[in-house]
């Protein structure tokens, strides 16, 4: 019969009245994001805590919405690090294109979205609000331990699975 | 002098307690709608976000409300209105308990179906006036959907009328104090319900809105206030089918004593305004040719069949 169908889904549609729901209330219940989602942008630090950015300009580059600006300085000890590094979250995409592209494992997207602001110009980070105290997710990685450039207390060849330098005016093999 | 004086201060208390039965059904609709679709609906604003429907008339209240361009605009204005007026008027005739009704007239079903049909032209002048196609199909689809369903509307409820003798509200449900008619009238229930759904302008038919295919029928061009009046007409009208069909078939305001009789009223067309909800959320939107067909050809032959065969059993004497 024809009606007979008309019943059963309303019965079907009746029953879910009594079923769990789906929705989560999301203010109060966190939902638990995976470790590798893409939200707030940080800077890391090497274990002994200096900052790994060395201003390369790399993931300004592969910024394909032109949020990131890198202005570079050099220490006294003859490293690299950002005088100026802002991020526009109001224009970041979160494509993570920016963590792939770094060499030194620096910037990196984590799983905090929760970047709402009333003003928009509390949406442009400046290295003090990127910069966090740890390592990230790239444990135990330190740049200038493996780098070839010479830095105050660490001369060319000395840096970790390094040959010595070779000398160009010597002619033994 | 006094007694109009009394009958208008209880009009304004029933338009303004109308005006709160439509927000809280609106509210009701979303969270019902919501739990059938396993999610959980607006819960946000006060005790279960009961305060949903003044969080929704205070945002449309203030929202911007004109014409379009090359719009009739007095039409576009006026049109809103005409949708709600009408059925606030035929809340006027219903009768909530013994002796409960603001109006008691002698042709009370007869005004409430009048009433229920004048919205259609509220429908095609705010759909014309909008100059807007979508709103003109939408338009047109009530007209058809008009002509479709009034046919066997009033049909329907006649067999009810020849066995209570009366066309006043209260006559009707006292001549149910011992067997409700939907239990000698099944088929004028389920015809009038039918109907109903049609009248009210409810999924599954309701095509002059049918935002699947046509925006938002003959409202695209409204917003704030006249959205508002033309959601209060189709809320309020899905009601006075519900009261209605309280009256005619469920026994109106009679029940066990223990509560007094508008409560039984009130609980009775709850429920009926509960199984509109579950309609929606349950039925898909037939074709408008189909809804036509439907009651051209199976639902007005049934409706004549009942009256026939209530003609013959009341003439005969079998009650």
């Amino acid at each position: 019969m024809k009606g007979a169908g008309l019943i059963e889904s309303l019965l079907r549609v009746g029953r879910k009245l009594a079923t769990p729901k789906y929705t989560r209330q999301y203010p109060e219940e966190k939902p638990n994001l995976p470790a590798r989602s893409r939200g707030r942008i940080i800077l890391t630090r090497d274990p002994d805590g200096t900052e790994r950015c060395v201003a390369c300009n790399l993931c300004a580059v592969a910024c394909p919405v032109d949020c990131i600006k890198v202005e570079k300085t050099e220490t006294e000890d003859g490293r690299w690090r950002p005088e100026t590094f802002r991020i526009n979250l109001a224009r970041c995409i979160f494509c993570g294109y920016c963590e792939e592209a770094c060499p030194t494992s620096a910037i990196q997207l984590t799983p905090d979205f929760e970047l709402a602001e009333h003003q928009r110009d509390a949406l442009v980070y400046d290295l003090p609000d990127l910069l966090i105290a740890g390592e990230g997710k790239h444990r135990g990685y330190c740049y200038w331990s493996l780098a070839g450039k010479a830095i105050r207390g660490k001369d060319k060849g000395d840096a970790e699975n390094e040959a010595a330098p070779t000398d160009l005016k010597d002619l033994t093999p | 002098m006094i007694e109009a004086l009394k009958i208008g201060m209880l009009s304004a208390i029933l338009i303004a307690g109308l005006l709160v039965v439509a927000g809280v059904f609106t509210w009701a609709e979303r969270r019902v709608l919501g739990l059938m679709q396993e999610r959980l609906g607006p819960n946000r604003v006060g005790p279960f976000g009961f305060l949903q429907w003044v969080a929704d008339t205070v945002k449309l209240l203030t929202k911007e409300d004109r014409p379009p361009p090359g719009a009739d605009a007095p039409l576009f204005r006026l049109a809103p209105a005409l949708a709600a007026a009408p059925i606030i008027a035929g809340f006027g005739v219903v009768a909530f308990g013994e002796g409960l009704a603001i109006a008691p007239i002698d042709m009370g079903v007869v005004f409430i179906l009048a009433m229920m049909a004048l919205t259609v032209y509220a429908l095609v002048l705010g759909a014309w006036s909008s100059n807007n196609r979508y709103a003109l199909l939408g338009g047109m689809r009530a007209a058809a959907q008009m002509l479709a369903y009034e046919s066997f509307f009033g049909l329907s409820l006649m067999g009810v009328v020849m066995l209570a003798g009366s066309f006043a509200l209260s006559d009707i449900v006292s001549a149910q104090s011992n067997l409700w008619f939907i239990v000698v009238q099944p088929l004028g229930a389920a015809l009038f319900f039918l109907a109903g759904v049609a009248a009210a302008h409810r999924l599954p038919f309701d095509l002059p809105e049918s935002e699947n295919d046509l925006v938002a029928g003959f409202m695209t061009e409204y917003s704030g206030m006249g959205f508002a009046l033309f959601f209060l007409g189709e809320y309020l009208a899905i009601l006075l089918v519900s009261a209605l069909a309280v009256t005619l078939f469920l026994g109106g305001w009679l029940g066990p004593s223990f509560l007094p009789g508008p409560i039984w009223f009130a609980l009775k067309t709850s429920v009926l305004a509960f199984v509109f909800i579950w309609l929606r959320a349950t039925l898909p939107r037939p074709r408008y040719d189909q809804l036509v067909k439907f009651a051209w050809k199976a639902a007005l032959p049934l409706a004549l069949a009942n009256l026939l065969l209530t003609g013959v059993v009341v003439v005969g004497g079998g009650l």
